[in-house]
């Protein structure tokens, strides 16, 4: 099924400055096909879909729609031609319903006032299309990620989108949340929809996908249909070595008891959580999102208000009621979120780095040449890429955001870190130096805890795997035991009696 | 892991439009001024203009720390006559007991000082603990204030007794070498706030819950109580204020104190420091204060425009402040 393409890139390049970060690439999205654009942070994805969709303009080189040559001067005018690009942050206005969101901006009137019953009658038609059950008078901010995302794709309908262009999808998905996106994209697709996604997990890639791209360093390294390529092979021409050796080898045996957690209760998200952690172990959490995994941790770090039976770290009780208990007992979290939780994307790298422990830096005023070798320190010491040593945050790659989060958490000297989605949404390059970081870490006397929504990532990186299910851990996995299988078994609440046995 | 990177430490780069214009526009008014009437530059004029900018400056050197950490007081101006009210109040009974002298000077700053704290505690106390609004909260406290004093001096003016005014007028028209005690507070108040603004971990704290509470709290940042520590900080500096104003006029009533929330909320903008939070600094609010005052003090030395447009004036100047900084952002 390869008929003419509906939009394509001929020799397409782009320059920022001095600094040309496209190089002649081209590219074909045909009716009825998936394309999937993948590669490392930073390898010209954002700015390919962003020149595909009219955002930006090509500095050199051609935009064919239907075969034509064409000039976006606009996001517009890329909307007129029927190209939608959909953000990996969604493009949504939190406070207004369902409804408003798909008809923003291009409202249906009937004389001066707005006709609300066909509009009504549309969101429910676009809404149904994409199997999505919310009412349309739900604020978006009430609204889960996939059904946000849903949202999306109906305002994207609305608009009799014939090229579809989605930054990342599933970043932010549960497994099941996905399985129903992909269906939905299958059926967009058989409506003869050209549709172009990214994703850094190839596995999905492999799923959905018909033709697949690979960038590097702005070019197009690999080009052909899906079938041609493995995920190894994808992996492979990413980042243009081998990376088979993805996760670091585990640690052989353990040593005693470094944290003990009996009966800890958060209100309302986890009850009765309890679990060992023992020296040089990496202990992953795996549970479908919901499942109170991040809200039991924070709750244990004192970010959020939250009971426990008993907390015995290295054999003594100790009591957490705030993030200062926790970090004097040497336990620290790194949140999922870097974006709202992580850094402040307005503050040059040093007052990020430092900002969790300020009081190594001098007791009543701040050593600032200290901070400054604690950065040369993190730059060198976690590999932060970045064009200025007083950049911005907010304008770091997300690799590079994630390393300095990392950085920032470690100058607080943490015994027991407790890291959530460590490497969400990064490149493989970069999720490979953090499990060596991890790995490392944990095997230099502390313990490591992982809560990660990837399967691969527990199964390849844990000694020992939790899972948690409705607010409760459903089971304990350890060695061999741990399968995708097997963990998805426990995570949704099918034959725990089998693993608990041996947990 | 290497002592040495080779990652180059940035050059020192030309200080941006945000920096440079607040202290040019500070020149081109001293410039104007000058120019216009040749006792502008005298003793007498710049002592009279830096004791006048003294009341707004510690408060908006306090207001500085608030906005920083993304909150907003409009209270001070009603928070400083109910004060002076409570002062001349509390001095004035206890004369026939203490008699003037020292002793009750120390007792009318006291309850100054310490109404200044309740005051601002109960601001912090509301906005943190209860969660509500800063722009609300304050809203209250400004109509309870300004209402209190009012009713204190039964809608007239509350004054000082008249022997006792003439031993406290020296806090304000005195001082040493020269310079009078309110130009010395205003400095210490300065220099402190800069200080703790620039280098310690107090103000590093309140920049970063300005510029993101969430990530403030990730990073073991006790949120609450800093930001309780700025309101309760610009309460006691409204304290101060007070004290160095009551010997001024002697006499507090409803108008006390009018508007000079805006003022010092103005100063701070005008100085560069970000009103949604997140970025602050002491010495230009500073500049912000003298840019302020000097409008005021050349339209009335000179005839050029009416001294009835003052306002209008330190409107634009406020507005053209904030495009200026915004423009420096989107460059930067």
């Amino acid at each position: 099924m390869t008929g003419t393409p509906v939009l394509s890139l001929r020799d397409v390049s782009k320059s920022f400055g001095p600094v040309e970060v496209l190089h002649g690439v081209t590219l074909d999205l045909r009716a009825g096909e998936v394309l999937a654009l993948i590669g490392e942070n930073g390898a010209g994805k954002s700015t390919t879909m962003k020149i595909l969709a009219g955002y930006q303009p090509a500095t050199s080189g051609r935009i064919l729609l239907d075969g034509e040559e064409v000039t976006f001067g606009s996001l517009h005018e890329g909307e007129e031609a029927g190209i939608v690009m959909i953000h990996q942050e969604f493009n949504l206005a939190e406070q207004l319903t369902v409804e408003q969101n798909i008809f923003l901006g291009r409202e249906l009137h009937r004389g001066w006032l707005l006709d609300k019953a066909r509009m009504r009658r549309l969101t429910r038609e676009y809404l149904d299309r994409v199997n999505c059950h919310v009412h349309p008078d739900t604020p978006v901010a009430k609204l889960s990620n996939s059904d946000k995302q849903m949202v999306e794709i109906a305002k994207a309908l609305s608009r009799d989108a014939r090229v579809l262009v989605m930054d990342e999808p599933t970043a932010v998905l549960t497994a099941s949340e996905t399985r129903t996106l992909f269906e939905r994209v299958r059926a967009l697709k058989a409506e003869g929809t050209a549709i172009l996604f990214t994703s850094h997990k190839l596995g999905e890639v492999a799923e959905i996908a018909d033709h697949v791209t690979v960038l590097r360093d702005g070019a197009v390294v690999h080009d052909g249909r899906a079938g041609g390529i493995d995920e190894d092979g994808m992996a492979t021409a990413m980042v243009g070595r081998d990376v088979s050796d993805l996760y670091p080898a585990k640690a052989g045996m353990s040593g005693e008891v470094m944290l003990r957690v009996q009966g800890l209760d958060v209100p309302g998200q986890a009850e009765a959580v309890s679990f060992e952690l023992r020296h040089g172990e990496i202990l992953g959490i795996a549970g479908l999102i919901g499942s109170g995994r991040t809200e039991a941790m924070e709750g244990l770090c004192g970010l959020r208000t939250a009971s426990a039976e008993r907390i015995e770290i290295g054999g003594d009780a100790v009591t957490i009621r705030r993030p200062s208990d926790a970090l004097d007992h040497g336990l620290c979290y790194l949140t999922e979120d870097r974006k709202l939780r992580g850094l402040l994307l307005d503050k040059p790298m040093w007052e990020n780095l430092t900002l969790q422990s300020l009081e190594k830096f001098g007791g009543v005023l701040i050593d600032r040449t200290a901070e400054e070798r604690a950065l040369d320190r993190a730059i060198s010491e976690f590999d932060i890429r970045s064009g200025r040593r007083d950049m911005r945050v907010g304008n770091l790659s997300g690799g590079n955001q994630q390393k300095l989060l990392l950085a920032k958490v470690m100058m607080s000297e943490p015994r027991i870190l407790v890291a959530d989605e460590p490497t969400r949404g990064i490149d493989i390059g970069t999720k490979q130096q953090i499990y060596a970081f991890l790995r490392d870490f944990a095997a230099s006397g502390h313990a490591v805890i992982v809560i990660s929504s990837e399967m691969q990532e527990v199964i390849g990186l844990a000694d020992r795997v939790l899972v948690m299910r409705t607010g409760r851990v459903a089971g304990t996995l350890t060695g061999q035991e741990i399968t995708e299988d097997a963990i998805v078994r426990l995570a949704m609440g099918l034959g725990a009696a089998e693993t608990e046995r041996v947990a | 892991m290497t002592t040495e990177t080779t990652n180059t430490r940035p050059r020192r780069a030309l200080p941006s439009m945000s920096v440079l214009g607040p202290i040019l526009a500070l020149i081109v008014l001293v410039a104007i001024g000058a120019s216009l009437n040749s006792n502008f530059l005298g003793a007498a004029n710049i002592t009279n203009v830096l004791a006048r900018s003294a009341f707004i400056g510690i408060i908006a050197v306090g207001m500085t720390f608030v906005i920083t950490a993304g909150g907003l007081d409009l209270s001070v101006g009603s928070m400083a006559a109910f004060i002076a009210g409570l002062m001349i109040l509390v001095m004035n009974a206890a004369l026939p007991t203490l008699g003037v002298g020292v002793p009750i000077i120390l007792l009318g700053m006291l309850v100054a000082l310490l109404a200044g704290l309740a005051a601002g505690l109960l601001n912090g106390f509301l906005i943190t603990t209860l969660g509500i609004e800063a722009f609300i909260v304050t809203l209250g406290s400004m109509g309870i204030y300004r209402s209190l004093v009012t009713w204190l001096a039964d809608g007239g003016t509350l004054s000082l007794d008249f022997g006792l005014r003439t031993f406290y007028r020296p806090v304000y028209f005195d001082g040493i070498l020269g310079i009078s005690w309110p130009i010395i507070v205003f400095a210490l108040v300065v220099i402190g706030g800069e200080i703790l603004m620039s280098r310690a971990r107090f103000g590093r704290h309140c920049a970063a819950i300005g510029s993101s509470e969430h990530v403030a709290h990730y990073s073991n940042v006790n949120v609450n109580r800093t930001r309780l520590l700025t309101y309760a900080m610009l309460g006691v500096l409204v304290g101060v204020a007070t004290i160095m104003y009551v010997p001024r006029l002697g006499s507090a009533s409803a108008s006390t104190g009018l508007l000079w929330e805006l003022e010092a909320i103005a100063a701070v903008i005008i100085g560069g420091t970000v009103l949604k939070g997140g970025f602050g600094r002491v010495w230009g609010t500073v500049i912000g204060v003298l840019i302020l005052s000097l409008i005021d003090n050349i339209l009335n030395l000179t005839d050029l425009v009416s001294p009835y447009l003052n306002g209008a004036i330190q409107g634009v100047i406020i507005i053209l402040a904030v495009i200026l900084q915004r423009e420096a952002k989107a460059k930067g």
